[in-house]
C-alpha cells in the first residue's frame, strides 16, 4: 500500500496546524502559572476532549481494537463498568479538593494533606512511570508503523534503509510534541489534543461504518462472532465461563473499583487537563463532559477489531472459541492484500515462525487488528486521513506524559528537593528543559524496550504495583480526616510490597513462571492473565487501605484547621441551589450513570 | 485573552474535506475502491468534514460577534 499526494497533504496539513497552534499557545504563554497550568484559564468544553485525548494513546487505540478482536464487546467494561463510574466520581466528588487547593500536581495535593515523604514517593514513581509509558507508546507508534509498511516506498525512492523507517517515526513525533510543549506548554498541549481529538473521530469513524456495512451491521458481527463476543456479560458468574476468565466481583471490584478509580481519579497525567480549567465549575464539568462522550468510545475503538475478527474469519480462530465462519488468515503479512484475512499470526521476531501459545495453537496478532482493517478499506485519501488519526492519537498520549513529567519534575522534585525559592522565570526555564529531557528519556526507553522482548511487559507490572494502592491514599485522604502522613506512606509502601508479593505467588494459566508471574512459587493459577491483574489490584489496594486506616489510628492525627480544604467532611459544601440541572454535577453525574447502565443492560 | 480552539479546528477540516471531495470526484473508481466499498467514501466524508469544518468557523464568527457587542 502506498500513499498518494493526497495523502501525504493531509499528513502535513496536521503537522502544520499541530506546530502553529504551539506557536500561538507559546505567544500566551509567559509565566510558569501559564506553562504548568495553562494559567487556569481553559474552558470546560476544552478540558473535557484534552481530559480524554491524553488518554488516547497507543495503548487505547489500538490496544482496545486487539482486546476487541481477542474478547469481543467484554472489552466495553473498561468504560461501561471502569472509566464512566471512575469519571463520575471524580468531577463530583474529588476534583474540588484537587482544584481547590490550589495544588498545582497531584504529588502536591498529597504533601499538603499528608507529608514531604508521602508525596516524594508519588512523584518519584509517576515521574519514571510518565517517562517509561511515553516511552512504550512512542515504541509502538514506530514499531507499528514499520509493519504498515506504507513508507516503504519513499525510503526506497530515498535510498534509505528500511530500518530507518523506525528511527524516523519516532524523531519526527518527538520533536514535533516536544516542539509544541516547549514552545505553549500545557496550553499548547491540550489544545492540540482537542483538535486530535477530532482527528480520531474523523479517522476512525468512517472505518467503524465501512466496516459494519461490510459484516452486514451489528445483526452480521453477532452472526459471524456468536454469543460470547458479543455479549457483555455473558458467562461472568464463573471465571471458567467467559472469555476474560474473570468474575463478576474480579471485575466490579478489580477493574471497576481498583484499577479505574486509581487512573480515572488520581492518575495526573489525566487530572491535570481539569485542574487547568477556568473555574471551580468547569474543573468539575470537565471530567463529566469527558465520560458523557467516552461511554460510546468502545463503538469507535473495540469495534473495528470484532470487525476485523469476523472478516479474518479462520479455522484458526474458531478453533480457538471463535467466530464460525471460514477463509483464511494472512500469514505473517502485516499487509493484508497478502491473503483475504485482516488479523495475520503474531510471529516470533527471533524465529520468524509463527509464535505459538502453550497449548500449541499459533495466535493471531491482534495488535495489527485496526490498523490492518484501515489499510483494507481505506482508500487513498481516507488513507492518510486513517493514518493521521493514528499520529494523532499517539502525539496526544505522549503529550499527555510529557506535560505532566514536566509540571512533577519541576515542582515536585526539583523545586521540593534540588533548589527551593527561586524565581518563576527559573521553573519556567527548569520545565522547557524538563520537556526535552523528558522527550530524550522517552526516546531511551523506546529504544529500550526494541531491545528486550521482555521489558514492555515488565514495566506495565511495575506500573500496576504502583498504580493500585495510590487509589486508596487519595479516597482515605479527601474523605477521612483522622488519616495521616504516616499512615498513608507505610500504607502506599505496604500496598506495593503486597502487589508484588501477589503477583509473584500466581500466575496466568499457560504462562511460564518470571515476568507473568510465579516468581516466588505458584501458589494459585488464574484462568487469564487480566484475572491475575484485576486480583493483583485488588490485594494491592486492600492492603494499602488497611494499613493506611491501622497506622493512622496509632499516630498523632493532623490539625484540623490545616486540612480546610483538603478533606470532605472540614470542607464548606459547594451550593448548587442557583445552578441550571445541566451544569449541576449531580445532575449530569447521575445521567451519565445511568447512561452506562443503559450501555450495559442493551449489551448485557 | 485565549484563542478559540475552533478556528483551527474548522480550517483544518475545512482543507482535509476540500482535499477529500477533490479527491472523491477527480480520481478514477479503482483507486477510491468504490465497486469494492459500495460507496464514494473519499466524496461522502469528505463533504461532511468540509461541513463540520464549516460549521466550527462559523460558530467561531458568531462568538466573536456575541463577545464585540
Amino acid at each position: 500500500m502506498a500513499l498518494g499526494t493526497i495523502d501525504w497533504a493531509i499528513l502535513a496539513l496536521y503537522l502544520a496546524f499541530v506546530l502553529a497552534i504551539g506557536l500561538l499557545a507559546a505567544r500566551r504563554t509567559k509565566s510558569g502559572s501559564d506553562f504548568f497550568l495553562a494559567g487556569r484559564s481553559i474552558p470546560a468544553w476544552v478540558a473535557g476532549l484534552a481530559f480524554i485525548s491524553a488518554n488516547l494513546g497507543a495503548q487505547e487505540v489500538i490496544g482496545m481494537g486487539a482486546s476487541g478482536a481477542k474478547y469481543g464487546i467484554a472489552t466495553a467494561h473498561f468504560y461501561w463498568v471502569g472509566a464512566i463510574p471512575a469519571m463520575v466520581f471524580v468531577g463530583v466528588f474529588m476534583m474540588q479538593f484537587y482544584y481547590g487547593s490550589k495544588a498545582r500536581s497531584a504529588p502536591e495535593y498529597l504533601r499538603m494533606r499528608f507529608d514531604e515523604k508521602t508525596r516524594g514517593f508519588n512523584a518519584f514513581t509517576f515521574a519514571i512511570m510518565t517517562i517509561f509509558s511515553s516511552g512504550i507508546s512512542m515504541y509502538a507508534m514506530a514499531k507499528l508503523i514499520q509493519t504498515l509498511h506504507v513508507f516503504d516506498i519513499p525510503f526506497q525512492h530515498m535510498g534509505l534503509p528500511q530500518a530507518w523507517i523506525f528511527h524516523a517515526a519516532i524523531i519526527v513525533s518527538a520533536v514535533v510534541v516536544l516542539a509544541y510543549i516547549y514552545a505553549g506548554g500545557l496550553k499548547g498541549a491540550i489544545y492540540n489534543e482537542v483538535l486530535q481529538f477530532f482527528l480520531i473521530v474523523a479517522g476512525f469513524a468512517p472505518l467503524v461504518w465501512l466496516g459494519l456495512r461490510q459484516v452486514g451491521g451489528w445483526h452480521g458481527l453477532q452472526v459471524a462472532l456468536g454469543p460470547d463476543y458479543t455479549h457483555a456479560w455473558r458467562g461472568m458468574a464463573h471465571a471458567s465461563t467467559n472469555k476474560l476468565g474473570v468474575d463478576a466481583f474480579g471485575l466490579v471490584m478489580g477493574l471497576g473499583f481498583v484499577l479505574s478509580f486509581g487512573y480515572w481519579c488520581t492518575d495526573f497525567l489525566i487530572v491535570q487537563r481539569a485542574m487547568a480549567a477556568d473555574s471551580m465549575a468547569s474543573a468539575r464539568r470537565t471530567p463529566l463532559i469527558a465520560a458523557s462522550i467516552k461511554m460510546f468510545f468502545p463503538f469507535l475503538v473495540i469495534l473495528p477489531g470484532m470487525i476485523a475478527l469476523a472478516l479474518t474469519a479462520s479455522p484458526l480462530a474458531a478453533a480457538h472459541g471463535g467466530p464460525h465462519a471460514t477463509p483464511s488468515v494472512a500469514v505473517g503479512a502485516a499487509t493484508p492484500a497478502a491473503s483475504q484475512g485482516i488479523i495475520p499470526l503474531k510471529v516470533d521476531s527471533a524465529t520468524g515462525k509463527p509464535a505459538l501459545d502453550s497449548h500449541g495453537q499459533p495466535q493471531l496478532d491482534y495488535d495489527l487488528a485496526t490498523p490492518n482493517l484501515l489499510l483494507r478499506y481505506f482508500p487513498t485519501g481516507m488513507l492518510g486521513l486513517g493514518l493521521t488519526a493514528l499520529l494523532a492519537s499517539f502525539m496526544s498520549g505522549m503529550a499527555g506524559n510529557v506535560t505532566a513529567f514536566n509540571t512533577v519534575w519541576t515542582y515536585d522534585i526539583y523545586q521540593a528537593y534540588l533548589r527551593k525559592g527561586a524565581s518563576d522565570g527559573h521553573y519556567l526555564m527548569v520545565g522547557r528543559l524538563a520537556t526535552a529531557i523528558g522527550i530524550l528519556l522517552s526516546m531511551g526507553a523506546a529504544y529500550l524496550a526494541s531491545r528486550f522482548n521482555n521489558i514492555m511487559d515488565l514495566i506495565q507490572l511495575v506500573f500496576a504495583f504502583v498504580n493500585a494502592p495510590v487509589f486508596a491514599t487519595f479516597l482515605l485522604g479527601m474523605f477521612w480526616k483522622r488519616a495521616t502522613g504516616h499512615g498513608a506512606f507505610i500504607g502506599l509502601l505496604c500496598g506495593t510490597l503486597a502487589a508484588a508479593l501477589h503477583h509473584g505467588l500466581t500466575l496466568p494459566d499457560g504462562s511460564i513462571a518470571g515476568v507473568k508471574g510465579g516468581w516466588i512459587m505458584v501458589q494459585h493459577i488464574y484462568p487469564s492473565e487480566m484475572a491475575q491483574n484485576f486480583w493483583t489490584a485488588i490485594w494491592s489496594w486492600t492492603t494499602c487501605f488497611v494499613v493506611t486506616i491501622l497506622v493512622s489510628l496509632v499516630t498523632r492525627p493532623h490539625d484540623e484547621e490545616q486540612l480546610v480544604g483538603l478533606v470532605y467532611s472540614l470542607t464548606p459544601k459547594i451550593s448548587e441551589a442557583n445552578v441550571r440541572w445541566w451544569a449541576n454535577p449531580v445532575t449530569v453525574g447521575v445521567i451519565v450513570l445511568i447512561g452506562a447502565v443503559v450501555l450495559n443492560i442493551i449489551f448485557r | 485573552m485565549t484563542f478559540d480552539i475552533r478556528l483551527p479546528i474548522g480550517l483544518l477540516f475545512l482543507a482535509i474535506g476540500a482535499l477529500l471531495v477533490g479527491l472523491g470526484l477527480t480520481a478514477d473508481a479503482a483507486s477510491l475502491r468504490t465497486a469494492d466499498l459500495g460507496v464514494n467514501i473519499d466524496l461522502a466524508w469528505g463533504g461532511f468534514l468540509a461541513a463540520f469544518g464549516l460549521a466550527m468557523i462559523g460558530l467561531t464568527a458568531l462568538a466573536k460577534r456575541g463577545a464585540g457587542r
